[in-house]
């Protein structure tokens, strides 16, 4: 390695030094100096509450031993609504797929759903599904499902042509076209696919917790604002605010194994 | 010979929204074992959908195709359409994959081709890490691969730069003749027509017909020696005129 390259790569590991050292300061800041107007009482602790009051409240959650639970119910929550969203989608793409026809007749609908917003949908999927869980999943779905369907159909929609021809100068049949062809090559759009899925399953989950739940971070966000403890919603907000980033980093991770070969 | 291919009166005629398009009009010639055919013709005359038709990606509007029984017929298309998620291995055996006779010993025969094509180290590379000249042999070899009888070549040199143009024509002519095989083959560019070809069939501008076949009697066994060659001048000339030319 001649010495120039040596200095290049040296300038990059400092670069990213620096990246993350200014993302840590601006964490550790963030919550100092809210520490410190809330003790100042230049902000009302009421309703901004505090740092260290957040952490007491999870600690307290946690040896009370249901914090665990409300991960756990709403993780639950987003990966049955998340697998059924991708799954789902993924079937029903290919469906529209191989049948333009439908897709020409549903494709209206699809936009409509699409451009609804899915909360105004609560009140009616608790009077069908009821109050519990499957309310919840069902929202979440209505909020993936849609989304994965139209970014999966694209990516088979965007397919080159020439490769369809290619693959039919062999004399491949319908389902070798779509195996070998169609579902290898919006590889990459289906893993991107699965980033916004999270996301999405996420709001969904979380919506359907503030309208039906016994548990979860929605519910004790909601419970939270109901009996006025706002360090409770707060702590709700942060441990959302951390689950989100591992499952959006999980997800990036997955991506990066899966499309790492071409 | 053995009559392989017998094109009728055939005709082809598009319906787009816009309209119709007539693209192949009353074309009729014979293709015999072991002939290399070259078609030229102007831009968007119908040269690729002729062959779509032979390969029967393509319906026609009327006429008729007389194939020889169990023509086993192999095309390369245009675009050299490599798959970018597949090893150039893996790319070369697409055919037989999907035609499900993967077996060992066409398996061998590929590698043997791609060895005896200069992409012995390759094998495991992906398509994107190739210069445009290998990934024209690739797809040749990928045509081959299912060990056709008749070849369709679609401009199959294109994408080359002239040099490489001609190192190529040069190995194709080697494999075609030593594969005995009978070939179609769709070129723009006159003397590659004449450097290849036993007979070269002009096309007239869309739609499509036949306006001249000419045999080519010319000295020489590789595409360089026909070059070389004092006839080709003249055969050049004759195609030249008969060209039509889409200015
Ligand atoms: N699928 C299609 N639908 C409608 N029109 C088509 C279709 N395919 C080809 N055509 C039209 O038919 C004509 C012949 O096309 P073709 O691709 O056979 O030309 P070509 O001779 O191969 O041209 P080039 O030398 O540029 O490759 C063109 O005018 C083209 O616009
Ligand atoms: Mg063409």
């Amino acid at each position: 390695m001649s010495d120039e390259q040596r200095k290049y790569l040296r300038s990059l590991r400092l670069r990213k030094y620096f990246v993350i050292f200014c993302q840590i300061s601006i964490v550790l800041g963030f919550f100092i100096i809210w520490e410190y107007l809330a003790n100042k009482n230049i902000i009302n602790t009421f309703v901004f509450s505090k740092p260290s009051k957040i952490m007491e409240t999870i600690i307290n959650l946690a040896i009370q031993n249901n914090l665990f639970v409300h991960i756990v119910t709403t993780l639950k929550e987003v990966l049955i609504s998340f697998i059924l969203g991708i799954l789902l989608g993924f079937i029903i793409a290919i469906i529209l797929y191989e049948f333009p026809i439908i897709s020409d007749i549903v494709d209206p609908f699809l936009t409509m759903l699409n451009s609804l917003p899915k909360v105004a949908l609560g009140p009616l999927i608790i009077i069908i599904a009821g109050a519990n869980t499957k309310s919840i999943i069902v929202m979440a779905l209505l909020i993936n499902l849609i989304v994965s369907i139209i970014t999966i159909y694209n990516g088979f929609v965007n397919i080159d042509e020439k490769k369809i021809k290619l693959v039919k100068s062999f004399g491949a049949n319908k389902i070798q076209i779509l195996t070998k062809l169609i579902i290898p090559s919006s590889y990459k759009t289906i893993i991107s696919s699965l980033k916004l899925n999270i996301s999405m399953s996420l709001i969904g989950v979380i919506m359907g917790e503030f309208l039906v739940s016994k548990a979860g971070l929605g519910y004790l966000i909601i419970y939270g604002t109901q009996v006025f403890n706002l360090s409770l919603v707060m702590s709700g907000i942060l441990l959302l605010v951390i689950i989100s980033y591992i499952l959006y980093k999980i997800i990036t991770f997955i991506e990066g194994k899966l499309i790492k070969n071409f | 010979m053995n009559k392989i291919l017998e094109i009728k009166n055939l005709s082809k005629t598009f319906h787009t929204k816009m309209g119709e398009i007539k693209a192949i009009d009353n074309v009729t010639f014979d293709v015999f074992d072991q002939e290399f055919i070259c078609i030229i013709g102007s831009s968007g005359c119908g040269k690729s959908t002729l062959l779509n038709i032979f390969a029967n990606l393509d319906n026609y509007t009327n006429g008729n195709i007389i194939k020889k029984d169990n023509l086993k017929i192999g095309y390369m298309l245009q675009e050299d359409a490599l798959l970018p998620w597949l090893t150039i291995l893996d790319n070369a055996l697409l055919g037989l994959e999907i035609k499900k006779i993967k077996t060992k010993e066409n398996v061998e025969y590929v590698k043997k081709l791609l060895e005896k094509y200069g992409l012995n180290g390759f094998l495991e590379k992906y398509p994107h890490q190739l210069s445009g000249g290998m990934r024209q042999r690739v797809a040749l070899i990928r045509t081959l691969a299912i060990k056709p009888d008749l070849l369709l070549l679609d401009e199959p040199f294109s994408a080359l730069d002239y040099v490489s143009r001609l190192m190529v024509s040069e190995d194709v002519a080697k494999i075609i003749r030593e594969e005995n095989k009978t070939v179609i083959m769709i070129t723009h560019d006159i003397s590659e027509a004449i450097s290849l070809a036993s007979r070269v069939i002009v096309l007239s501008k869309r739609p499509a017909t036949v306006k001249n076949i000419y045999k080519i009697d010319i000295e020489g066994n590789t595409p360089m020696e026909r070059r070389k060659s004092s006839k080709f001048a003249h055969y050049y000339n004759l195609l030249w005129k008969d060209l039509d030319k889409n200015v």
